[in-house]
Parts: C-alpha cells; structure tokens; sequence
C-alpha cells in the first residue's frame, strides 16, 4: 500500500448520514390557533375590503354581534338549555339501552341470531327519515325529538358494545371461569371492562350522530332550540345569525368530544 | 387429592388430537408433560382442570381436597391472564371475591401470598407496570391465594426470557420445599421438566399418546447443583423426542 493510497482512505471519513427522519407528525400546539386565527383574520379582512360580498357571507364580527344579541337578549339560554336537555335525555337513553342489547347480543347465541341482523338493517337507515313517523307516534313536542337521537344513537352504541365484547381475551373469561367465579362476576368484572375501551369509542360518534339528529330535530317545529335559531335565521336569510348558530354547534361537538377525551383517560388509565 | 386420567381421547372435527391417555397424578407430586408443539398437551391441561370436556374418557378425582381449598383445580397461564384495569391487589381479590369471606379474612389471605411470593411492594402496581416476570408472581400469588388442591400450569414460564425463567423456576421449586402442593406442568422446555418433575410424560405428535414416563428420584431442591447428572435424562428425554419434534416441525396446519 503506498502513501497516497493511506491518505485517500483518511480524507474519506465523513458521519453516515441520517435517513430515518420523517413519518412521525408530533402535535405542535401553536400551529392550530394560528390557522384558526388566520383564516378568520382573513375572511374578516375580505369582508371589509368588498371581496367577500355580505350577501354571501357576513364578516365574522357581525356573526359574534349576532351572537352577542343573543346573549344580551337572554335567548341563548333558552336556546341552548332546550337543546342540551333533548341531547343528554336522548344521547343517555340511547347509549343505556345500547349497551344493554349490545351485551345481550355479544353474550348469548339466541340474541346474537335474532338480534343482530336486526341491527344491520336499521342501522344504515337515517333516522330523519323516520322523523315524521316518530312524529306521530310521540307527538310533535319533545316526544319525538328524543326519540330520533335516541334512536340515532342506539345502534352505533350497540354496534360498538357487542364488537368490543367479541374482542374481550378469551384467555381472561377462560381465567375467570377456572377460578369458578359466577357467570355475573365474569360478565361484571371481566367482559364490560374489557369492552369499555370500544364502547367509549362508540360513545365518540354517537355524540357526533346525536348532535346532528337534535338539529334535524329542531328543524320541526321547535321554538327553542339551536336548530330551530338556525332555521329561523335561515328563513329570514339573516346569514350572521347562522353562523352564529353554527359556530355554537360547532363548539358543542368540540365540548363533548373533550368530556370524553376526559372520560377516556380517567377509565382507561390502566392502559 | 389424587387425580387419574382414564382412556381420555379427543378430536376436533376429524383432527385426532389425543389418544388413550392414562396418568395418575399423586398428592405432592409434579407431573411435567411434554412434547413437540401441536400434540395437545395443552388441551389435555384443559380437561384436567375442566375447562373442556375431552369426547372420550375421563378425569376423575380421588379423595376430596382439603376443607379449606377455595379452588381445588387452579390454573396458572402462560400469557399470564391479568385484569390490567386491577391492580396487584386487585387481581388477586378477583380470585376471592366470589367466596363467602369476609373483608378481614380476604385481606388476610391478600397479605399472605403477597408476602409469599415477595409482592408486598407491589400491592398497588398495574400490570402494565410491572415486567413479565412480577406479572407472573401475580399470577402464582392469585392460584396460592385460593389454596388450590393441584396447580395446572400451562407453560408458566414460556412467555419470559431466559434469566427470568431461571428465578421464577428457582422460586416455585423453593415454594414446593415448604409446601408440597401437586402440580402438573405443561413445558416444552425438556430443562424445566427435569428441574421440576417427579415424573415426566412425554407426548408423542398428533394424535398424542404417552410415549414415555420418566421418574426422576432426585429431590427437587438439589437439582439445581447436580444438572451433570440431570443432563443423562434430559438427552435421553431428547432421544426420544427428537423425531416427533422433526415430523411436527413439518407438518402443514389447518390439516
């Protein structure tokens, strides 16, 4: 080997390079306000300068003034509590009875087979459409708003429990029974745990469900409500007040999806 | 509490997956049963404890366990088993908690096996937390804290790596010094077996049948310094295994 061929194979060092950035989307907390704020800094900045004609959609800051009469006026509250009240008595029955014939169907083979082709059927039907059925079966008042969300979220929820039941370790039933605990302490302490992680995620899109149902809901004769805010606004084409009203919804999902995401991590800590 | 198996056979479908097993296991006795992956002993764990019912044949129990055993057929699995929502405490409670024991005597027996099994600094832990190893002290203190008549262990330590193994094994050998409970062990690791049977069957491939039933006369507790000696046995146990283990190997599944 001589000389140069030495100093050539020295000069040659250099770090390997690194190829395994990338693939990894970490939440960077910043930048969702600033796309938030950015579009709305933007839309308000058209509305002012004439690009966005008023006509087809109002400046931001005539949204928050329309909302801001609302408030003043003491309306939200009527508003609001009228649809928080059919949201919670319909979303909780919903979710209730779910879990209850979701268990019955992830249990027993008599319940599964007559059960839950049922399910399948009703499922996919939007439950709108049945509106002006449940309308003459509850009557028009808060009977059959309830029941459209209680049925809109019924199925999801059952669908949601028997699925996380089906996916309970049958290593932990086989456990329970060889330690001759009760078909209920199994059922108990074993298969509804092991199917909460599933239910709470079915709980998320029923919550989704349910909020669309109520402003369908309200859309039929309601006086109060934020559904029936949003007709009325739309009627009266006052466009600030419906995107007030939507705004509200909008924050109404976000909400929930944050109590859940609470839910979420205080049942499932274990995890 | 004795337990014999007679003429115990059983299929899945047209798959014969065990045939005419005779065993005796006697109180105070480990019986370790190996055998090439695939030949039921497994299964055969099942019916013993009766977690499934085998088409032919059956287990039958000779003599009754003692009055104080809460559960006389306790398992021990391979996978461990655990609630991961309970806590240490919490998944030896599970065990408890359907007997008629009140909430003073229940802690008692908590207390105790934790103690036994070296947990008490674990009560609280979540499984998550713990490594594989603790998870299965978790698991042994569950099956003690029910004074089980035979322990059924389902590959207890399969699941862990091989210095885990070591202790734990050295921990359950300990355990049988004092307390001389009957075990069968379910292992196809032919070390395990000749560290911790009395007696060892050896399964054939499917459909299993008993090939062989080694006795080993040594005391458990001097095993561990004589492995030498040991080491005749577990070649011969190898032997005799060797060409199932080679003819599983290369079956096709789902036959």
């Amino acid at each position: 080997m001589s000389k140069t061929d030495l100093e050539t194979t020295v000069t040659d060092e250099k770090p390997v390079p690194f190829r395994g950035a990338g693939f990894l989307p970490t939440p960077r907390r910043v930048v969702a306000p600033l796309v938030f704020i950015g579009i709305i800094a933007f839309w308000e900045f058209g509305s002012h300068n004439g690009f966005i004609s008023p006509l087809v959609l109002p400046a931001p800051s005539e949204a928050f003034a329309a909302f801001m009469d609302l408030v003043n006026s003491g309306l939200l509250w009527k508003h609001l509590s009228a649809s928080l009240q059919r949201l919670i008595v319909g979303w909780t029955a919903g979710t209730v009875l779910g879990i209850m014939v979701g268990t019955l169907i992830g249990l027993f083979s008599v319940a599964r087979s007559g059960l839950s082709p049922l399910v399948s059927a009703v499922f996919p039907i939007p439950k709108i459409a049945l509106l002006p059925l449940f309308i003459i079966w509850f009557g028009i008042g808060e009977g059959s708003k309830v029941a459209t969300i209680l049925f809109g979220t019924f199925f999801p929820t059952v669908i949601a429990t028997y699925g996380g039941i089906d996916n309970v370790d049958r290593g932990l039933i086989r456990m329970g029974q060889s330690f001759g605990l009760s078909r209920l302490s199994i059922i108990r302490k074993i298969i509804l745990p092991g199917a909460l992680p599933a239910i709470l995620s079915g709980a998320r899109i029923s919550v989704a469900i349910a909020i669309v149902l109520l402003v369908a809901a309200e859309m039929i004769a309601a006086e109060y409500g934020i559904g029936a805010y949003v007709l009325l606004a739309g009627s009266l084409m006052a466009t600030d007040q419906l995107i007030a009203g939507v705004a509200m919804l909008s924050i109404l999902g976000l909400v929930i999806a944050w109590l859940i995401g609470k839910a979420e991590k205080f049942f499932l800590r274990w995890r | 509490m004795d337990l014999s198996l007679r003429q115990i056979s059983h299929n899945y479908d047209e798959v014969e997956v065990l045939s005419d097993i005779n065993l005796d296991v006697q109180q105070g006795e480990i019986v370790c049963i190996i055998g090439p992956s695939g030949c039921g002993k497994s299964t055969l764990l099942r019916f013993i404890g009766g977690l499934e019912q085998p088409r032919n044949g059956q287990v039958v129990q000779i003599g009754s366990p003692p009055k104080d055993s809460l559960n006389p057929l306790t398992y021990i699995f391979q996978d461990f088993a655990l609630l991961p929502w309970r806590t240490v405490e919490g998944n030896v409670s599970l065990a408890l908690e359907d007997h008629a024991l009140s909430a003073a005597e229940r802690e008692k027996i908590i207390v105790d096996v934790l103690a036994r099994t070296n947990l008490s600094d674990f009560r609280k832990a979540l499984p998550k937390q713990l490594s594989g190893g603790m998870k299965q002290r978790v698991a042994i203190a569950r099956a003690l804290s029910v004074r089980p008549a035979v322990l059924l262990m389902d590959e207890p330590l399969s699941a862990l790596d091989s210095q885990t193994r070591e202790l734990l094994l050295d921990d359950l050998v300990d355990l049988w010094s004092r307390e001389k409970y009957t075990a069968c062990y379910v292992t196809h690791n032919l070390s395990e077996a000749v560290r911790f049977g009395h007696k060892i069957v050896v399964l054939s491939r499917r459909p299993g049948k008993i090939r062989e039933i080694v006795e080993i006369d040594m005391a458990l507790e001097e095993r561990k310094n004589n492995m030498a000696e040991l080491e005749k046995t577990q070649t011969q146990l190898w032997q005799a295994m060797r060409d199932e283990a080679l003819a599983a190997d290369r079956e096709l599944l789902d036959v």
